[in-house]
């Protein structure tokens, strides 16, 4: 699909088991991800951006499963790949190493009872690094001064620290071992803007320090205009488009994405801004042919009977839909 | 015999409203003031739609409990059509509070009771506000607040809140503020749960009721661009305090406090990219007990008399006031 993917996705569909039937949380979708890069997933709640996420690093457990479709990671001319349910220790053997994971609503998931840096300590001894500890607090406080972050924190416990702070020092960790890939799942959602802001410039900047290859989902398209460098527009399930942010931004191919777009109210701009009609299709049993033409005003006859597959338009940019606006 | 009129008061006015709450342990028993003398009046002619703009811990959620006698303020004078509501005790007074100031919340899940329909949900609040003597009574109030939210009262009805999603869910809490026909609608975050493609229906929906009601808004949210988007006043809260107020457009597009540009700089706007880089603090609760601005600590203008004294509310003319020394 393009030169030296880290991430390489095929087909994959995973599907969560219930006793009303499988929820297609992600099906069918197909992209990669090259080194070097910020690449974001946007696209409304229940689109299958999170489950996404969760099969690329590996978490598949019940009621979740993987049921076709590959992921290969090539990492320094190694390749792992993810094929099965069974196949998911080969990921999580490059855990940390390789690649980390910051989870939604990841600034509450540091221990209260336990200091930051032995919660780092614990990072290293998982990782069965012999160093000593004062060369581990060495590497922490190398990793927060690029985070802005005071030699004070290391020694307080999380309930010491502000919103921000506890972020930061997730994405500190998550990064201490200068990962390949970095999996940010809405790492700023529940911070304010001003915080929010400086934490995304954060991340930018440590992408280019790290070379390597940050995955960013989240909801908010301002974020993904402000710091991604390409984007893929998901909808229940499926990927409607995937190019490079400006140029999405600049003009849409997809209805869906143009929709999107064009409901964003803008700062400086009090000119009427309408929401998509209707609301995103229950995944237990999505509509026929392309999920979105039940929404769609550019809907054909033949967007109800088949479904659209994902095409390459234009160079490098992907588009999944039988009348794509020109 | 001369009838002589009076001006008439302001819907709703609120004179050094305080709120202080105290922090035991952790901080040592501090005491935050999340609301600190808020000085607002919402003028009583012409339906408006003010917004409360601040980051999290501003106290902007504070305020509006206050302004809906959730809690009492610690000091200060909160007057609803002239009259104090904080003094009022009786139950048939409180009642009629209510029915002219209704609130709608962030997270409409989290204020149905999943177990039972939204229907019995709605005929209990129009009963209980006493809107209605009777069930038939009920059923038409409810019926017409169902249909000026643009849903069908038929199918919505015995519907229970899982069977909803979100926007239409919030449409519902929307139509249960409508049952009494309040004067004023106190929003606190109602689109911040909602995806971006429906986000702007409930904001469209705000816009027609102010237009079709004559109904007041007081929406709270942290999001610029919706507040520019609906609101005719803007009024930013930074720890406890309203640092600015004006209309939208001045506020916003022009704005005079060093707070409101940071967060307008701030804001992931999808029309202009973020330039030079944003330096984070970690003096949340500092910034509280400042003696100064509280804003000192943060602000590239800041001087010597900043941060030993408290500006006070300058007033610049055409409804636009600033907390700062610079003006």
């Amino acid at each position: 699909m393009s030169e030296n993917p880290v991430i390489e996705v095929e087909n994959i569909r995973a599907y969560y088991e219930t006793r009303y039937g499988d929820v297609k949380a992600v099906d069918n979708v197909s992209f990669s991800v090259k080194l070097n890069e910020i690449f974001g997933i946007c696209g409304e709640s229940g689109c299958g951006k999170s489950t996404l996420i969760k099969v690329l690093y590996g978490i598949i457990e019940f009621p979740l499963k993987l049921v076709s479709g590959r992921i290969s990671i090539n990492i320094d001319g190694k390749s792992f790949l993810l094929k099965d349910n069974k196949d998911v220790n080969t990921i999580r053997k490059l855990w940390w190493k390789e690649i980390s994971y910051i989870p939604q609503a990841s600034m509450n998931l540091l221990n209260p009872t336990v200091k930051i840096k032995d919660q780092f300590m614990e990072i290293f001894r998982k990782m069965n690094k012999k160093i000593t500890r004062s060369e581990a607090e060495k590497i922490m406080q190398k990793s927060f001064d690029v985070l802005g972050l005071p030699k004070e924190v290391l020694s307080s416990y999380p309930h010491q620290l502000s919103g921000g702070m506890r972020q930061r020092v997730v994405i500190a960790m998550a990064t201490i071992h200068n990962p390949k890939i970095v999996y940010a799942d809405e790492p700023t959602t529940a911070l304010d803007v001003v915080v929010q802001r400086g934490i995304l410039e954060m991340i930018v900047e440590l992408q280019k320090k790290l070379n390597n290859t940050f995955v960013i989902v989240t909801h908010d398209m301002g974020i993904h205009y402000q710091i991604s460098d390409r984007i893929m527009v998901m909808y229940a399930g499926k990927v409607c488009e995937i190019g490079k942010t400006y140029e999405i931004f600049q003009k849409p191919i997809h209805p869906y994405t143009k929709l999107l777009i064009e409901s964003l109210p803008r700062l400086g701009d009090k000119s009427e801004r309408k929401s998509i009609k209707g609301e995103p299709p229950n995944l237990l049993s999505p509509p026929k042919g392309c999920r979105f033409h039940v929404r769609c005003p550019y809907a054909a006859q033949k967007c109800a009977k088949e479904e659209p597959s994902l095409l390459e338009i234009l160079h490098g940019r992907y588009v999944a839909c039988f009348n794509p606006l020109s | 015999m001369v009838i002589v009129m009076s001006i008439e008061p302001p819907l709703l006015e609120t004179i050094n409203l305080t709120k202080v709450f105290k922090i035991g342990g952790i901080f040592k028993g501090a005491n935050i003031r999340a609301v600190d003398n808020v000085n607002l009046s919402i003028k009583h002619n012409e339906p408006i739609i003010l917004s409360i703009v601040g980051e999290s811990g501003c106290g902007k959620t504070t305020l509006a409990k206050l302004l809906l006698k959730i809690i009492q303020p610690t000091s200060g004078i909160i007057r609803f059509e002239g009259e104090d509501i904080t003094k009022i005790r009786k139950k048939s007074k409180i009642l009629e509070f209510k029915r002219k100031v209704q609130p709608i919340f962030q997270n409409p899940f989290e204020s149905f009771n999943p177990l039972h329909t939204v229907g019995r949900y709605l005929y209990a609040s129009a009963l209980r506000l006493k809107v209605a003597k009777s069930r038939e009574d009920a059923e038409k109030i409810i019926h017409e607040s169902l249909i000026s939210v643009g849903l069908n009262p038929d199918v919505t009805l015995n519907k229970r809140p899982f069977e909803f999603s979100g926007g239409e869910l919030q449409r519902v809490s929307i139509a249960r503020a409508l049952i009494s026909k309040p004067r004023l609608i106190i929003a606190d975050e109602p689109v911040s749960m909602l995806d971006a493609s429906i986000r702007m229906s409930i904001i469209n929906l705000f816009l027609r009721l102010k237009k079709e009601l004559n109904t007041y808004f007081i929406y709270i949210t942290h999001d610029l661009a919706t507040a520019y988007y609906i609101s005719d006043f803007v009024a930013v809260m930074f720890r406890g305090s309203i640092v600015e107020y004006g209309s939208a457009h001045d506020v916003l597009s022009d704005p005079l406090h060093p707070y409101t540009e940071i967060l307008l700089n701030s804001a992931p706007d999808v029309s202009k990219k973020w330039t030079g880089k944003m330096l984070l603090s970690g003096l949340e609760y500092k910034e509280f007990e400042s003696a100064g601005c509280k804003f000192w600590y943060r602000c590239p203008y800041t001087t010597d008399k900043c941060k030993l004294t408290r500006p006070e509310i300058r007033n610049l003319g055409n409804n636009r006031t600033v907390l700062c020394f610079r003006y």
